[in-house]
C-alpha cells in the first residue's frame, strides 16, 4: 500500500540521517536544499489549514446552521487581512499592521488571560489532598505559588532557595526520565515511520 | 445545608471577582515588593554580559500574542542589555505571528539605548519550520532568509557582514512559548555546540532544568516573573517588574482557596455529608 | 497605538472578558473576529516571508540559472500537490508531498533526540557526585531518575523491589507535577495582569506606564 510515497519517505529520511554523520561541506549543502524545500512545503500545508478553515465556514454559512452569521465574520476577516497582507505587506506602517496590533493581539492575549479566572475556580473545587500522591502535588504547588513570588519571600527569607531546590532535584530528576523517555519514543517512532512500519499519516486507500 | 457544603456550592462568578480585584488593586496601589533575581536568571544574565564587545548574538522570539505578556517584557529587556553591551544582535521568529510582537519589541529596544537597524541589528523576519531553519542555519543563513523582514537582500546589511551560520554566532538566545526550546536544545546546542540561552513561558520553565545541569542551557528566564528578575537585574522598572505584586496577590488568593476548599471537604467528610463538591467542577453558572 | 485603536483593543478586550458572566453574542463575535484575523495574519506572513523570497523571487529575479529555477520548483511543486488535498479525489498526489516533509522531520527526529534529549541526558547523570550536600543532591536525582523510570517501565508487572521502585518514583513525578501546576498558575496570572494593564494603562490611563 502506498508503495511510492513510503520509499519517499524511506530516502528522505534515510538520507537526512545519513547527512547527520558526513561533516564534508557538499553533504551538508544537499542537507540544507532538503530541509530548505521542508520549509517551503510546511508554508504550502499552512495554506491547506486556511483553506480547510474557509470549508468549514462555508459550510455552517450555505447550510443555515446555528451562528452562522458569525461565520460570516470569519470568513471576511479571513479574506479582507490576507489581501491586504499579501498586497501591502505586514510590517509597520501597514494597515494589516494596525489589525494586528488592535484586533489579533488584544484578542489572543485575552482568550489566554480567561485561564487565570477558570484555573483559580479548578483549583478551589478539584484540587484536594486525597491521598499521600495527590497530597504531595497539592503542597508543592502552593510551595511554587506562594515561594516563587516576591510575597513568599517576605514571609521567609528562605522560600526562593528551598523552591529553587525543589526545582533542582526532585522536578529535575522526573522531568529528566521524562525527557529521556519522550527521545526514546520520538526515535523509535522515527525509525518506524522512515522503515514503513508504521503508515497511518498517509490515510486510508481509496 | 453546612458551611462547608455552601462554600463549595459558591457561585464561580464570585472567585472571578476575586481574583479581578486581585489584579486590579495592586496595579492601580502598588507597594513594589521587593524582587530576588534568582541563580538561573542571574545565569542567563552573566552569559550576555560577559560576551566581548561586537560579539554576535541570535535571538529567535518564537513566540505569538497569547503568551506576549511573559515574553514580550523579557524579549525587551534581554535586547536592552545586549544593545548596552554593544552587541550585535540578529533577530527572527519562527512564529507566523510573531512579526507584529518582534518588530516592535526590537525597535523599542534599540531606540531605548540608541541603537540603529541594520548597523547593530537586524530583523530577518519570520520562517516556517522549527528544525528545519535551526538546522539550515548550520549551513547557510541567507539559504534560509535570501531577504530580511524588510526585503533587503542580506548582502548588503552591515551587521551581517561576514556572518552566514552558526559558527559566526556567539551566542543563541531563544524566547519562546513552545516546543522550539527542545529543537533549539537539540539543533544549536547540541549539534552544533552554540551557547544557549533560553526565555519560556512559567508554563515550560520547569521542564529544561535537566538541560540547565547538562550545560546544554546557560540560562533560563521563567515567565514574566524571571522577566521582572532580569529588569531589576537591569535595573529598568518595565511591565513585567510592575506587575509582580499583582502576581503575589493573585498566588495568595489562590492559595488560600485551595486550602480553603480542602478544608470544607474536610468538614464534610467529618460531618459525613461526603466529599463531592455542590456542582460540576466549575460550580453553578 | 493610536486611540482609535487603543479603544478597539479594549472593546475586543471586554467582549472575551464577558464571557467570564456567560456565553453571549458579543464574546462569540470576538472569537470569530480572531480566528479570521489570525488566519489571514498567518497566511499573509506565509505569503511575504516564505513564497514570496523563497518561490517567486528566485523565478521572477531573473539571476536564477537552470539549476537553481528548478531547485525552486520543484518544492513548490510538492507544496502545490499537498494544496490537491482540498479535493477529496486528489488526496493521492498530496500523499507524495506529505510523504516527503514526514520523511524530513523524521531523519531530523531521530537523530536530534537521541544526540540531545538521550545521551546527552544519560550522559549528564553518568557522572561523578559533587562535594558535600552536593553529593547527597546528586544521589536524589539519580535515585529520582531510576524510579521514575522504574515507573514508566509497564512491560513488567509493578510488584515486589520494581513496584516499591515505581512508588518512589511517583512521588518524584508528583512533586514536578506539583511544580509544573504552580508555575502554569504563575503564567495564567501573569497574561492576565498584562490584559488588565492594557485597560487601566493604555486605555483608562489610570496608572503610569513605560519603561523606565
Amino acid at each position: 500500500m502506498y508503495l511510492g510515497p513510503v520509499l519517499v519517505t524511506f530516502a528522505v529520511g534515510a538520507a537526512l540521517i545519513a547527512l547527520f554523520f558526513i561533516p564534508h561541506h557538499q553533504a551538508q549543502v544537499v542537507n540544507a536544499e532538503i530541509l530548505e524545500w521542508a520549509t517551503v512545503v510546511y508554508a504550502f500545508a499552512l495554506i491547506l489549514g486556511s483553506i480547510s478553515l474557509w470549508n468549514t465556514h462555508a459550510r455552517k454559512v450555505r447550510n443555515r446552521i446555528e451562528g452562522w452569521p458569525f461565520s460570516l465574520v470569519t470568513m471576511a476577516t479571513l479574506v479582507t487581512v490576507t489581501g491586504l497582507g499579501v498586497v501591502q505587506g505586514t510590517g509597520e506602517g501597514t494597515v494589516v499592521y494596525a489589525i494586528y496590533q488592535s484586533v489579533n493581539a488584544p484578542l489572543a492575549s485575552t482568550m489566554f488571560a480567561l485561564l487565570a479566572f477558570f484555573i483559580a475556580s479548578a483549583a478551589f473545587r478539584a484540587f484536594r489532598a486525597r491521598n499521600l500522591e495527590a497530597t504531595l502535588l497539592l503542597v508543592t504547588a502552593v510551595l511554587m505559588m506562594i515561594g516563587r513570588v516576591s510575597i513568599g519571600e517576605f514571609l521567609w527569607p528562605g522560600f526562593p532557595a528551598f523552591t529553587e531546590w525543589l526545582l533542582d532535584v526532585p522536578n529535575l530528576a522526573a522531568k529528566r526520565a521524562i525527557a529521556i523517555g519522550v527521545g526514546l519514543g520520538a526515535v523509535s517512532t522515527g525509525l518506524k515511520i522512515i522503515l514503513g512500519i508504521e503508515r497511518s499519516y498517509l490515510g486510508r486507500s481509496n | 445545608m453546612s458551611w462547608a457544603r455552601r462554600l463549595l456550592g459558591v457561585d464561580r462568578r464570585i472567585i472571578f471577582i476575586f481574583i479581578g480585584l486581585g489584579t486590579a488593586v495592586p496595579l492601580l496601589l502598588p507597594v513594589n515588593l521587593p524582587i530576588t533575581v534568582t541563580p538561573r536568571v542571574e545565569a542567563a544574565y552573566q552569559t550576555i554580559d560577559t560576551l566581548p564587545e561586537g560579539s554576535r548574538v541570535l535571538i529567535s522570539m518564537d513566540y505569538e500574542p497569547d503568551t506576549m505578556a511573559e515574553l514580550q517584557p523579557m524579549s525587551i529587556a534581554i535586547m536592552r542589555h545586549c544593545f548596552r553591551k554593544n552587541l550585535k544582535v540578529i533577530g527572527m521568529t519562527l512564529y507566523p505571528a510573531g512579526p507584529g510582537l518582534v518588530e516592535p519589541a526590537m525597535r523599542i529596544a534599540a531606540e531605548a539605548e540608541g541603537k540603529t537597524r541594520n548597523v547593530d541589528y537586524v530583523f530577518l523576519g519570520y520562517k516556517s519550520g522549527f528544525q528545519t531553519v535551526m538546522i539550515g542555519l548550520g549551513e547557510s543563513l541567507r539559504q534560509q532568509y535570501p531577504v530580511d523582514f524588510y526585503r533587503t537582500p542580506l548582502d548588503s546589511i552591515p551587521v551581517l557582514r561576514g556572518v552566514d551560520s552558526y559558527a559566526q554566532i556567539d551566542l543563541v538566545v531563544n524566547l519562546t512559548a513552545s516546543s522550539a526550546a527542545d529543537y533549539w536544545i537539540q539543533f544549536a546546542a547540541t549539534r552544533y555546540r552554540k551557547k544557549l540561552v533560553l526565555g519560556a513561558t512559567a508554563v515550560m520553565a520547569t521542564d529544561y532544568y535537566p538541560y540547565l545541569s547538562s550545560r546544554q542551557l546557560l540560562g533560563l528566564v521563567g515567565g514574566m516573573k524571571g522577566a521582572a528578575e532580569y529588569e531589576k537585574r537591569m535595573d529598568l522598572f518595565g511591565d513585567a517588574r510592575r506587575g509582580m505584586d499583582a502576581q503575589s496577590l493573585v498566588h495568595v488568593i489562590i492559595a488560600i482557596l485551595v486550602i480553603l476548599g480542602n478544608v470544607a471537604l474536610l468538614a464534610m467528610q467529618r460531618s459525613g455529608e461526603g466529599g463531592g463538591p455542590a456542582g460540576p467542577l466549575g460550580g453553578p453558572r | 497605538m493610536i486611540d482609535v485603536q487603543t479603544w478597539i483593543a479594549a472593546f475586543l478586550t471586554l467582549c472575551v472578558f464577558s464571557f467570564l458572566y456567560r456565553d453571549n453574542p458579543f464574546y462569540r463575535f470576538a472569537e470569530h473576529l480572531f480566528v479570521g484575523a489570525a488566519a489571514g495574519y498567518l497566511l499573509a506572513t506565509q505569503y511575504q516571508n516564505v513564497i514570496r523570497p523563497n518561490v517567486i523571487g528566485p523565478l521572477t529575479s531573473g539571476t536564477a540559472d537552470a539549476q537553481g529555477i528548478l531547485l525552486t520548483l520543484l518544492p513548490a511543486m510538492l507544496g502545490i500537490l499537498l494544496l490537491l488535498r482540498v479535493h477529496p479525489r486528489l488526496v493521492g498526489p498530496a500523499r507524495w508531498a506529505l510523504a516527503f516533509y514526514v520523511g524530513v522531520y523524521s531523519g531530523i527526529a531521530v537523530t536530534g533526540y537521541l544526540q540531545a534529549q538521550v545521551l546527552a541526558q544519560i550522559a549528564d547523570t553518568v557522572k561523578p557526585f559533587g562535594e558535600g550536600w552536593k553529593a547527597v543532591d546528586s544521589a536524589l536525582i539519580l535515585v529520582g531518575l531510576l524510579t521514575v523510570l522504574a515507573y514508566f517501565f509497564f512491560s513488567a508487572p509493578h510488584t515486589g523491589v520494581h513496584g516499591a521502585g515505581a512508588r518512589v518514583g511517583i512521588w518524584f513525578l508528583m512533586v514536578a507535577f506539583g511544580a509544573s501546576f504552580g508555575y502554569t498558575v504563575m503564567a495564567r496570572v501573569s497574561l492576565l495582569i498584562a490584559r488588565v494593564q492594557f485597560l487601566l494603562r493604555d486605555w483608562l490611563h489610570w496608572i503610569p506606564g513605560g519603561v523606565s
